[in-house]
């Protein structure tokens, strides 16, 4: 969700003296903290444990289980739903995450340089999006694609005649729930980089002027630069949350049409709670962690490099 | 700087129609929500709607349960995260650096990862269907993210503030509820408000942490009307209003608190 502190910030001192100014005792620290440990330990780091101890075992909920090494893993090599699911993820990284990037920068650049009053409306407008629960934007989106809904009506006033229901089609379900996350995430995103951009000084805009350079070189010269923290964290924030997309599939399309629309948070629901398939639920939540771990990490680690500091 | 009038219109051009595209599946389901039930072909404004809604998804204890559940996580998480973050903000000891990315990783960690076991490991000592089996695992994940928001305010502190309180003879108790918190109330407010936000909208956990329903929040009341999803959206979209009228209410009300809190939250680090 976030960029590690980097090294410097966190390096501890060598000897440990009064914990702080108030704090008497070396355990102060630790009593304060336990209370958060022992909560967040108990029921987030020990079912992580147990999911991954899960997976390596083959169980219905109830009765034994046995123990079946990485069966449940190897088998997901072959799994057509599993593979099906990671690729759908891969496609909604594009959605959630690649257009709402190039899109966001566009228009944060535009509305950096026109200096606009007003932008508190249009900011809440935009925002918007983020604090509508997950369900209730998949009821909305429902209606809009639906064979008499919104889409299909707009395309009729461009001559185009149409009654797919789009969320109901193999070819276009998974491309419509995409858009969904375009949405979604587009407004966060532009306002995340506006945010970072406005930081600029101007004067680095003053000498690219100086240079003779246009609204395009003044963006790949200056902006861009600027802003590679912002896109980094925009990147995880939106790359996350399409690789967490569970509630937009559970109320639109339930994976289907067939497989055209699973993904691996929906996967590991259905196969946990619907077909009792435990081992296998919990080893595509593994593999679904590690993949947020590395794309995390990778991500932030690039944004990292060149981040003025 | 200086910019053109036609850039300058252009720019709200560009604005109005991007506001457009964000507002209009909202103003959808508001329309839906007002349309006629299917078979009803009467024209005009169908606020009834709501009311029936109301009435089927039994929405005056689907919202008490979520307004419980959520009273529980924000102020349970709340204190954790001032705790914890008191001390990671304003004191130096051992571990404190491995301790404090143990907290990020649960930033990354997905509830995906952890509702099965939660599931089974509850259901076998009957916290299923109870609200602590619903409001634990959320006070779980809104600690991590607030023991990290709260230890970035208290390392913004002046750092003299500590030391004129030694003088004063405080204890580190007294000096957290008396010195340090009233500065911090703003982002404390920003911090409780996004907490209730995810808790309100959260649907994993209530889903599968009450099987029976019994503890099932407002989110989960829209099942109730997808088994009959054709005959009757708009139900169903005044249901989806009935939801989400709180959140964005608060949201109208507090906007710098949501926008500032989600654009500082991910930024910060």
């Amino acid at each position: 969700m976030t960029t590690p502190p980097s090294r410097a910030e966190v390096r501890a001192p060598r000897r440990w003296g009064r914990p702080s100014a108030v704090a008497g005792s070396r355990a102060a620290p630790y009593l304060y903290l336990l209370p958060a440990l022992v909560v967040y330990g108990a029921f987030m780091l020990y079912p992580l444990g147990r999911t991954i101890s899960y997976s390596f075992y083959e169980w219905s909920g109830f009765g034994a289980a046995t123990f079946v090494g990485l069966d449940n893993y190897t088998s997901l090599l072959g799994d057509r739903a599993f593979l099906a699911a990671i690729w759908h993820a891969l496609v909604l990284i594009v959605f959630y995450s690649l257009l709402p990037l190039a899109v966001g920068l566009v228009l944060a650049a535009v509305l950096r340089r026109g200096q606009v009053r007003g932008l508190g409306i249009y900011r809440a407008l935009i925002f918007l999006p983020q604090v509508i629960a997950l369900v209730v934007v998949a009821v909305a989106w429902r209606q809009i694609y639906a064979p008499t809904g919104g889409l299909n009506s707009l395309l009729g006033l461009f001559g185009i005649d149409s009654d797919i229901g789009w969320l109901g089609s193999a070819d276009f379900a998974l491309s419509a729930v995409g858009v969904i996350g375009f949405w979604l995430e587009t407004g966060l995103v532009m306002l995340l980089l506006l945010a970072g951009m406005t930081r600029i000084p101007g004067e680095l805009y003053e000498a690219a002027r100086l240079d003779g350079a246009g609204p395009v070189r003044e963006f790949f010269a200056v902006t861009l630069p600027s802003v590679r923290g912002e896109i980094a964290t925009a990147l995880v924030l939106t790359i996350i949350a399409a690789l967490k997309t569970f509630d937009l599939v559970y109320m639109t399309t339930r994976g289907g049409p067939g497989t055209a629309t699973t993904v691996p948070a929906f996967e590991v629901f259905n196969r946990a709670f619907n077909h009792k398939q435990i081992g296998s639920a919990a080893a595509v939540a593994v593999v679904l962690t590690v993949l947020v771990f590395i794309i995390n990490v990778f991500v932030s680690r690039v944004g990292e490099e060149r981040r003025p500091r | 700087m200086r910019v053109s009038s036609t850039e300058r219109m252009l720019n709200y051009v560009v604005l109005t129609l991007f506001a457009l595209f964000a507002v209009a599946p909202v103003a959808t389901i508001f329309v839906t929500a007002l349309g006629p039930q299917l078979g009803i072909a009467t024209g005009g404004l169908h606020w009834g709607n709501f009311a029936e809604a109301w009435a089927q998804g039994d929405f005056g204890r689907a919202l008490g349960r979520s307004l419980a559940v959520a009273a529980l996580v924000v102020t349970s998480a709340l204190a954790l995260s001032v705790l914890a973050g008191y001390a990671f903000g304003t004191m130096r000891f051992p571990g404190s650096t491995l301790l404090f990315y143990l907290f990020l990783l649960g930033l990354m960690i997905p509830a995906e990862a952890i509702v099965i076991p939660l599931f089974f490991d509850f259901q076998a000592i009957g916290l299923t269907d109870t609200i602590w089996g619903v409001a634990l695992p959320q006070i779980a994940q809104s600690t991590a993210f607030g023991a990290f928001w709260m230890r970035a305010q208290f390392r913004a502190l002046p750092e003299n503030l500590l030391e004129a309180a030694a003088i004063d003879g405080s204890t580190s108790w007294s000096a957290l509820w008396r010195i340090c918190v009233p500065p911090l109330l703003p982002s404390i407010v920003t911090v409780a408000v996004l907490m209730f936000m995810w808790t309100w909208n959260e649907f994993l956990i209530p889903l599968v942490m009450s099987p029976y329903k019994t503890w099932a929040t407002a989110p989960l009341a829209l099942n109730v009307f997808q088994g009959q999803y054709t005959a009757d959206t708009a139900l169903m979209a005044s249901a989806g209003v009935i939801i989400a009228a709180p959140i964005v209410v608060a949201f109208v009300f507090g906007q710098r608190y949501f926008i500032n809190g989600m654009l500082e939250g991910a930024t910060r680090g």
